[in-house]
């Protein structure tokens, strides 16, 4: 009986835990500003887009509410009010935290298996297919119908209600 | 027997690769920054908030620089050891003290002994983002000529100080007095 009780206290103290553990961090973090140039936010919300936090890795730096993603676009603000292009503001970024960041990883050679491997995989699958109904069709014989054959099938046909026959 | 091999095959194949993967911590990334200059950084010691420390200063050394904060659970882990390596003199450990409040990272220093030969104050996060630093304990051994050698992300226990740290450590000092 007791049970049942335990599993339900254990998990009501996980979900306790979990909802509380955010608030151990208690970390320095300044309120976010946003940029009043309506133009550089609009430029940070496209990029944010295709760059990665890297504390939440499932996240982009656009929906991370993690310190080191409001620290990065704090630091893109800037750089875009400096008149970096996004070219050179990705390249700032991957030069400290490597291509990991970009959410849309770079066609290099290391990526290529990556990129093209679900089109070669694609094309097997097709040459295999292929191959398979080939090979069905050659174990089929063609046999042509015998004269006898016809003409009981000409009979059969003739025997179908409501259907002309020639 | 090879329609049933090739599967078998590639099953195998297939869950090594797997397997191999699950081994891994995603959350362990690769520095970009291994062979590279370290950053400059000239910022105030938490010590001493009227002096200033910079990474030139320690030219001609091996030296490691700890990212840590009050704040950080896993920095509470490695602290006790970090006393323990500064304690045996390998190599001085500075520390770059994370987007921390002073009097926060003080009180840690007051309570439970302080490792570094000096910290600094990374105040807004900023010396961490030309590091790449993602998550509070991360660990660089910097060699005499200024160039980051080696990076740890998470708390340096006595297995990695071991089998990791300490041999890239003495590696570079072997170099360093080759020369």
């Amino acid at each position: 009986m007791t049970r049942p009780n335990n599993s339900r206290t254990c998990s009501l103290l996980i979900l306790l835990i979990c909802l509380f553990v955010p608030f151990v961090n208690a970390q320095v973090q300044e309120e976010e500003v946003p940029s009043d140039d309506p133009a550089i936010e609009q430029r940070l919300t496209n990029l944010s887009k295709e760059l990665r936090c890297l504390q939440c890795q499932n996240q982009t730096l656009a929906d991370s509410p993690a310190g080191l993603a409001a620290d990065l676009r704090r630091e893109i603000r800037i750089q875009m009010k400096a008149g970096k292009s996004d070219q050179e503001i990705i390249a700032f970024l991957t030069q400290r935290y490597g291509d990991f960041i970009l959410y849309k990883p770079r066609v290099t050679f290391t990526t290529y298996l990556l990129w093209f491997g679900p089109f070669v995989l694609l094309l097997a699958g097709l040459y295999v297919l292929f191959r398979y109904i080939k090979q069905r069709r050659d174990l089929i014989p063609e046999k042509p119908l015998t004269a006898d054959e016809h003409r009981r099938a000409q009979e059969l046909l003739a025997s179908l209600p409501g259907k002309e026959t020639t | 027997m090879l329609r049933y091999l090739i599967p078998l095959v590639i099953f195998i194949v297939l869950a090594v690769f797997l397997a191999i993967g699950l081994t891994r911590d995603p959350h362990e990334l690769k520095s970009v920054l291994i062979n590279k200059p370290a950053p400059t950084f000239r910022l105030s010691q938490i010590k001493a908030p009227d002096q200033s420390i910079s990474n030139q200063d320690m030219r001609g050394k091996v030296w490691l620089l700890n990212v840590w904060d009050s704040w950080c659970i896993a920095c509470r882990d490695e602290h006790p050891y970090l006393i323990e390596y500064a304690k045996s003199g390998v190599v001085p450990i500075y520390g770059l003290n994370y987007k921390d409040r002073r009097e926060d990272a003080l009180a840690w220093l007051g309570e439970l002994g302080d490792p570094y030969t000096a910290s600094a104050v990374d105040l807004d996060g900023r010396v961490g983002i030309d590091y790449g630093v993602y998550g509070a304990p991360e660990t660089y051994v910097v060699d005499q000529s200024g160039m980051i050698r080696f990076k740890h992300v998470g708390p340096l226990m006595p297995d990695v100080w071991n089998g990791k740290i300490l041999p890239v450590v003495q590696e570079l000092n072997r170099q360093g007095a080759a020369k």
